[in-house]
């Protein structure tokens, strides 16, 4: 049998699926019987609502059904739950709004729902749902983080003063300052990371079903995590117990986090399909899309670096403000704590480091995890900081770097901001990926572009993230509502094919091979003969999802243990068959041997007897083989890595072309060395999408101007260049695999090494920091505002 | 989209009267800003109006006059060999216009009646001097656009074909919105025996423009050199988010230089 297993570029079992159509999407799912929902939502930022009218929406054509807010309220419908709780500098909670399914007095962002029209088709529900006459009071908005903390700022909640959710904070605060103030040099930088919209390819959508004779409801939907959505929607909302309630998530074309929260329609549908006792079908359009999908990022900083006079990082001192939006999603608060101030120590040794995070409500979308979450804001932060230490020190951004990197050989390094990093070597990475990158040659190439007119840059970022969430008492300590560990069953079935039960789920990443070559190696079974399952509460015995590139980490660990199981009552069915003691019995590569002697039985053989027990234990042992295991890590993961960006600059209109992208990073154990190039080439493209594209973009009184495609700018293909994708490995010391996780780093690495490229670029223009997106517009006003300092007269 | 009545008429006379019956109809001639439009219901026609079953589909050249019929397709303009041979700079242009997709179906009829600010199509008809040829007479392109969505047609009056002289040299350059890939700014210079005509779309509020002062120092000089002094004034140019009115201007100016300098 070719080798599939671990290591080997095998090709996605799920792509002939996907390419040729035969996917099963949420959108494809229909039900006898189904009836249409649309949702009118909210054309105001910010309003009070006086009152709604439906009669006129009730009585249209095709109608069945109109609910507002109120019909929920009167059902005993709870609001939209929140799965973390940060805690305030003084110990208080943090301000926890109420988030009604359907608006209840306020609406709080465009977008928000206000009604539900149910009807015999979307055309109809959709006709109906501009019959509903409501009437507003326009209320002033908080749209954007500085104007929501202003004082006298209109408030998006009334009993939350001054839009505070949290005010949260990491670290001495004293002993940094006191480090500040004996420094030899302080760099300051101010700067933002700019919100985004997601925009998976698919579209959200749910089906809501309720069946009148067992009282069972089901919920298909585009969800990262099926299980968590059980959980919130029927604990917290319908008030459905678990033995009652379905979650299927399908197929799912991409989620980059935007699929793993409880969202309003998820509960519409299943709460009306039980009121209705039809089926109740939702797709977003793509406006929708833009205007109720959480958004990502969006954090106001100010970082400060204290260094000594050799460039030594000596202490950080950061304070943000991050937008929650309108409401808390279900897992915004962690996003810029725990998942950011954590990863604030980087790559580098600094011993001190404070940050301070004010999360803010906002009259636009809730912002929550989005690719990278929390990562790829401290990522930026802190490696802009460094190349502008670099600046202001005249040091050498590389020198500076490697004179600050955490050892190869100082692991398991305890960061002064909680985590401990197990394994690393940010050296290798780095000298990989200047090798790579030709970096030594760059200036012969910048020569050689001014020679063309255009300014040539490089920029280099090294960077580090925490993946495998995550250890549940650990996080829990921290607010988490929920564990985070994962779940795999695995069934041996009588004539030895394999079907793996996982937790996790895929909607993109290639689960269905990756997985299943773990099956490969460890059970020497073909691939074609496993199986792997995902997204159905109906079928998995539990499980968390996937985000935070935990699949393999978490999920993968969880079939080891599971197979561990296996084999280990394989072998005791194998010393029966061959009267052989069970210590004596040895598994590999499919067959059970018995050491020192020919006798050798294969995994079907024990398979077989397994379920056919006639020659068997079967005092000592049930029959079967079918195992389960539950895996809480031990520690988060910690890819990490260095990635080199070149760009030329076109001096006229300020155009960008990204020339050279370099990404080697530390992922640990790979398990398919062509599905992690392509998951690093995905993140990188959403990295520079971030950096010089993408830009949700709200006015001064919350209406979205990027709210559809002619105006939100996706990167595409003709965006991006060939990206060289290597990597550089130490093995995680804490999981069987030694796996870290790849889905991510692409995303985190990436923004920094563009922005930094470019201010090499603009170096002559007296530049310091570029805010993302680099558009052509702004890099042409700084061309425009600074003549070069070293101008050729 | 809302409800319509569809009618795909056989004759000219047959949809010339439909659209002029009824001044909630609508000419569906491609249906590339139409359909997403009505997608989106900001459109509420009674009626749509399919001109795909006219016959108004070709290109034809003669002597240094190449027509094109009114719903041709981008597509088609772009790979018209005797179009190339006597017009290569519209041929560009229309190969660049939206995506595969959109120059499969978009027509040139369709995108002139439009007159979008950002589409292409209009700067090249300003450029070149076209004659727009309806059903009922024919309109100088100096005449057709009168600002942004609007132009010179009646209620229900068609374009069957445009006429473009051929230039001695022209060429088209445009920078795209990053997002939607439509003009920011697209400047089509185009020389002929004696003069230089320069023709902006995207950029101004009122749509497509011709750029006198530029088309002067051309004439007198047809150099990128020549403009190189010459500013666009910011005013009355649009601003969005992209592009702000003074980015705009100072684009015009780049793109008619890198015009002039590829004109071929």
């Amino acid at each position: 049998m070719p080798f599939e297993g671990i290591g080997a570029s095998v090709r996605r079992k799920e792509d002939a699926r996907f390419l040729s159509g035969r996917g099963n999407y949420t959108d494809d799912i229909n039900r006898p019987g189904q009836l249409h929902a649309f949702i009118r939502r909210s054309d105001r930022p910010h309003a009070r609502i006086n009152s709604i009218d439906t009669t006129a929406a009730a009585k249209a054509p095709g109608v069945v059904a109109v609910y507002t807010g109120a019909d929920m309220a009167a059902d005993n419908v709870g609001g939209l739950p929140c799965g973390w709780q940060i805690h305030n500098k003084d110990g208080s909670p943090m301000a926890e709004p109420p988030h009604p399914v359907i608006a209840v007095g306020k609406v709080r962002h465009v977008g928000d729902p206000v009604a539900v029209v149910i009807a015999d088709t979307k055309q109809a529900a959709k006709d109906a749902a501009e019959l509903i006459v409501i009437d507003y009071q326009d209320l002033p908005a908080a749209a954007s983080l500085r104007d929501a903390v202003a004082s006298g700022a209109a408030l998006v909640h009334d009993d939350v003063p001054g839009n505070i959710c949290y005010d949260w904070h990491i670290g001495d605060k004293a002993m940094i300052d006191a480090a500040f103030a004996g420094a030899a040099k302080v760099v300051k930088l101010d700067l933002t990371n700019n919100r985004l919209i997601p925009n998976a390819m698919e579209p959200r959508a749910a089906v809501g079903e309720f069946d009148g004779h067992s009282g069972d409801y089901t919920l298909y939907t585009t969800s990262q995590n099926p299980h968590v959505i059980r959980l919130l929607m029927g604990a917290f909302v319908l008030h459905i117990p678990e033995n009652k309630l379905r979650v299927v998530a399908p197929d799912v074309g991409g989620g980059f986090g935007s699929k793993i929260y409880h969202y309003a329609e998820e509960a519409i549908v299943t709460w009306a399909a039980g009121k209705l006792r039809r089926p109740v079908k939702w797709t977003a359009e793509r406006n929708e899309s833009f205007m109720s999908d959480a958004h990502g990022r969006d954090h106001d900083s100010t970082a400060e670096m204290a260094l000594d006079a050799n460039g030594n990082f000596l202490a950080l001192r950061i304070s943000t403000l991050a937008n929650m939006g309108g409401y808390l999603s279900t897992f915004a608060p962690c996003i810029p704590t725990y998942l950011y101030a954590t990863l604030l120590a980087g790559v580098y040794k600094t011993p001190l480091i404070y940050c301070e995070v004010k999360a803010v409500f906002t009259n636009t979308v809730p912002v929550d995890a989005y690719r990278g979450a929390g990562r790829p804001e401290a990522t930026f932060l802190l490696e802009r900081l460094v190349d502008a230490c670099a600046h202001d020190t005249g040091m050498d951004r590389v020198a500076i770097r490697r004179q600050n990197f955490i050892a190869a050989d100082a692991f398991p390094y305890q960061t002064p901001v909680a985590l401990q990093y197990d394994s690393g070597n940010y050296q290798a990475t780095l000298d990989g990926c200047l090798k790579a990158a030709d970096y030594a040659g760059f200036e012969g190439r910048r020569a050689a572009a001014a020679a063309r007119g255009k300014l040539r840059g490089i920029g280099v970022s090294t960077y580090i993230e925490a993946c495998g969430i995550a250890p549940s008492a650990v996080v829990g300590s921290l607010g988490a509502r929920a564990g985070l560990y994962e779940v795999a069953n695995i069934k041996v079935h009588p004539t030895g094919s394999v079907t793996v039960y996982t937790g996790t789920h895929s909607h993109g990443q290639g689960h269905e091979t990756t997985l299943a070559q773990l099956v490969c190696e460890q059970l020497g079974v073909p691939i074609e003969q496993v199986d792997v399952v995902h997204g159905d509460t109906a079928k998995i015995p539990f499980g968390m999802g996937t985000y935070g590139s935990r699949s393999l980490a978490v999920g993968g660990t969880a079939m080891v243990k599971a197979m561990d199981k296996i084999i280990a009552k394989g072998k005791k069915i194998a010393a029966h068959l061959m009267e052989a003691s069970v210590d004596d019995i040895e598994f590999k590569d499919n067959k059970f041997t018995v050491a020192g002697t020919d006798k050798v039985k294969s995994l079907t053989d024990i398979s077989l007897a397994a379920y056919v027990p006639h020659n068997y234990p079967i005092d000592e042992l049930e029959p079967g083989l079918d195992e389960t295991a539950f895996y809480d890590p031990k520690n988060f993961t910690f890819p990490g890595g260095c990635h080199i960006a070149e760009v030329e600059i076109d001096r006229d209109t300020g155009i960008v072309e990204v020339v050279n992208f370099v990404a080697v990073d530390d992922v640990g154990r790979v398990i398919n060395p062509m599905i992690v190039e392509g998951q690093v080439q995905g993140g990188v493209a959403q990295g520079i999408g971030q950096a010089l594209l993408e830009h949700a973009v709200y006015d001064s009184s919350g209406q979205l101007l990027s709210g559809s495609m002619m105006d939100y700018t996706m990167p595409r293909a003709d965006d991006l260049p060939n990206i060289t994708v290597a990597t550089e490995t130490t093995l995680c010391t804490h999981n069987p695999l030694g796996v870290k996780g790849c889905g991510e780093v692409g995303a985190i690495g990436s923004p920094p090494a563009i922005i930094n490229a470019l201010v090499d670029a603009l170096k002559a223009y007296g530049v310091r920091h570029i805010e993302m997106p680099a558009t052509p517009q702004k890099l042409w006003s700084i061309i425009q505002g600074g003549a070069p300092r070293m101008a050729a007269e | 989209m809302y409800d319509f009545a569809y009618q795909k008429p056989s004759s000219l006379a047959d949809a010339v009267k439909a659209l002029s019956a009824d001044p909630e109809a609508k000419a569906l001639a491609g249906g590339m800003t139409l359909i997403p439009v009505l997608k989106q219901r900001l459109n509420k026609p009674t009626v749509v109006v399919d001109l795909a079953k006219l016959g108004l589909v070709g290109v034809s050249v003669s002597g240094n006059t190449v027509t094109i019929s009114g719903m041709t397709t981008h597509g088609a303009v772009a790979g018209d060999a005797g179009l190339k041979g006597k017009i290569p700079s519209l041929t560009e242009l229309a190969s660049h216009i939206g995506d595969e997709a959109v120059r499969h179906r978009g027509t040139i009829g369709g995108s002139l009646a439009n007159n979008d600010p950002a589409a292409d199509y209009p700067a090249a008809a300003l450029a070149l001097g076209a004659t727009i040829k309806t059903d009922r007479r024919s309109i100088k392109a100096d005449d057709f656009f009168q600002g942004m969505f609007a132009t010179a047609l009646e209620q229900g009056e068609l374009i069957t074909a445009v006429e473009f002289p051929a230039p001695e040299k022209g060429a088209y350059e445009k920078f795209r919105n990053p997002a939607s890939r439509y003009a920011i700014v697209g400047v089509y210079v185009a020389k002929t025996a004696g003069r230089v005509r320069v023709a902006v779309t995207g950029a101004g509020q009122n749509g497509v423009f011709r750029h006198t002062a530029m088309e002067q120092a051309l004439s007198a000089n047809f150099a990128p050199d020549a403009i190189a002094g010459i500013a666009t004034p910011p005013d009355g140019m649009n601003s969005d988010i992209h592009a702000s009115a003074e980015y705009r201007a100072h684009l015009v100016g780049v793109m008619a230089k890198r015009a002039v300098a590829r004109a071929y």
